[in-house]
């Protein structure tokens, strides 16, 4: 569906935990930081398989989808995640990830649709940065208007 | 974008309904017109309330209602409301964490709403979202309000069943003896029945029942049933869903469809017409028009009465 004639006044980012890992902390503070910095932020609860994302994601009409992931699968979940929006024709929904990710796996995530990577240590304002932008570049708004 | 939203979403698809409630919440001029034309697709759901303190298991109890209506191969929609946070306008909305057994099925649409400053444990644009599930053909709907203390009863008006949900342990009897969100349940749940607390809970909900049927006499008037459950386990599930049956009779003896469907026009009417008075109002408080006034009555030309109703003038122009 094009957004081209609609631009939202608050956005919603879907924070997601794919795969078997059950460590949420990282997921709720980023889930926490983006709800103080005014979105309307989703919290999926833990071990959802990528089907499930999406379907959350189209359901409530999500901007972008935050996945954390500190199993190391993230070379198989990550990119699985961007497959299915994109055969769902839901690919302007943005995909960001986080968790213990090597740099040396960062740009082949890149390379398969991972808009970006954080990992430990980044401060929650550059992430808070990256999603506002980016919805922000999604409908068209140059400068950083409220969410 | 209207005509493509419409036949979309009558036609079953999520994406269109998904963006068609995101144009209610964030107000936006088209939403109406869309709405308008699905309007003649709807009143065939059965909208079912879930309300009840914050932590008393509401979600836990929306995901094994989902299950027991899924097992009948009823289609489901859920609405669960969250708060806005007052302070940055942002929301966490949780609710599906408590509900992902149905992930992955096409039978079941859950929509998170942020309360976007709405009070009453609804947002704004839940009676409106309630519209484009039941166009879409959903056979059951439920609302899970925000955690409400006492006074959040919109949902009764939206709903055709109420479920308040009560878990022992919040306060003594004086509690059950107050106005509000005692009086409105169809069905009381009482939750954690694991717990030992459960019976007293339970012969406080009674006394408190039985001093109604004597001092309100009614004729339509159906003492709620009092339903232990474990919303964990699914111990109660069945007799709630048959007490929610049982209410769902009594409302067909008591008032033909024709009415039922006019209360349902009349509740949907009020709420459109309260959102418009809203947002006239918003403009009002936010004109050269509103700052003039205050002045006036800073400079003690003019007393707050008569502002106010200067105000209230302005709007309904």
């Amino acid at each position: 569906m094009r957004s081209d004639t609609y631009a939202p006044t608050t956005y919603r980012i879907l924070i997601g935990k794919p795969g078997l890992d059950g460590h949420d902390r990282g997921a709720k503070v980023v889930a926490r930081a983006l709800r103080d910095a005014g979105f309307e932020v989703i919290y999926s609860g833990l071990h959802q398989t990528p089907e499930a994302l999406v379907q959350t994601a189209i359901q409530e009409d999500v901007d972008g989808i935050g996945l954390s992931i500190l199993s190391g699968a993230h070379n198989t979940l990550m990119p699985r995640v961007v497959e299915l929006l994109r055969d769902e024709g839901a690919d302007d929904i943005f995909v960001f990830g986080g968790g213990i990710i090597p740099d040396d796996d960062i740009p082949q995530l890149k390379a398969a649709g991972v808009a970006e990577i954080f990992t430990p240590g980044t401060a929650t304002s550059t992430i808070i940065d990256f999603v506002r932008g980016t919805c922000d570049k999604k409908y068209g708004r140059s400068d950083s208007g409220d969410p | 974008m209207k005509d493509a939203l419409d036949h979309q979403i009558l036609a079953g698809n999520t994406r269109a309904a998904a963006r068609l409630m995101r144009l209610i919440d964030d107000r936006h001029p088209a939403a109406p017109d869309i709405l308008a034309g699905l309007f003649p697709h709807t009143g065939d759901a059965y909208v079912i309330g879930i309300t009840g303190n914050p932590g008393s298991g509401k979600s836990t109890l929306v995901n094994q209602l989902i299950t027991e209506f899924r097992s009948r191969n009823d289609t489901v929609g859920c609405i669960a409301v969250d708060p806005t946070s007052p302070f940055s306008g942002g929301a966490i909305l949780g609710d599906r964490v408590r509900m992902q057994d149905h992930a992955g099925d096409d039978g079941v649409f859950i929509r998170s709403v942020a309360t976007r400053g709405h009070l009453g444990g609804l947002s704004r644009s839940t009676p409106a979202m309630v519209q484009v599930m039941d166009a879409m053909g959903f056979d059951v709907i439920l609302i899970e309000t925000v955690g409400v203390g006492q006074d959040e009863i919109e949902i009764v008006r939206l709903a055709d069943t109420s479920l308040v949900v009560m878990v022992p342990g919040l306060g003594d009897d004086i509690q059950a003896d107050k106005a509000g969100l005692m009086e409105i349940a169809d069905v009381f749940v009482l939750n954690k029945s694991d717990r030992p607390a459960i019976s007293q809970l339970r012969r406080q909900l009674q006394t408190m029942l039985s001093l109604h049927h004597q001092t309100s006499p009614d004729d339509t008037y159906r003492r709620p049933p009092l339903i232990n459950t474990n919303a964990l386990t699914g111990d109660g599930i069945d007799a709630l869903v048959g007490a929610i049956d049982d209410h769902r009779l009594h409302l067909d003896e008591i008032l033909d469809p024709q009415r039922r469907f006019q209360h349902r026009c009349a509740h949907l009417v009020r709420a459109i017409a309260r959102t418009e008075l809203e947002q006239r109002f918003h403009s009002a408080c936010h004109s050269p028009d509103f700052d003039e006034l205050i002045d006036q009555v800073a400079d003690g030309r003019l007393d707050p009465y008569s502002a106010a109703q200067r105000l209230a003038a302005t709007m309904l122009r």
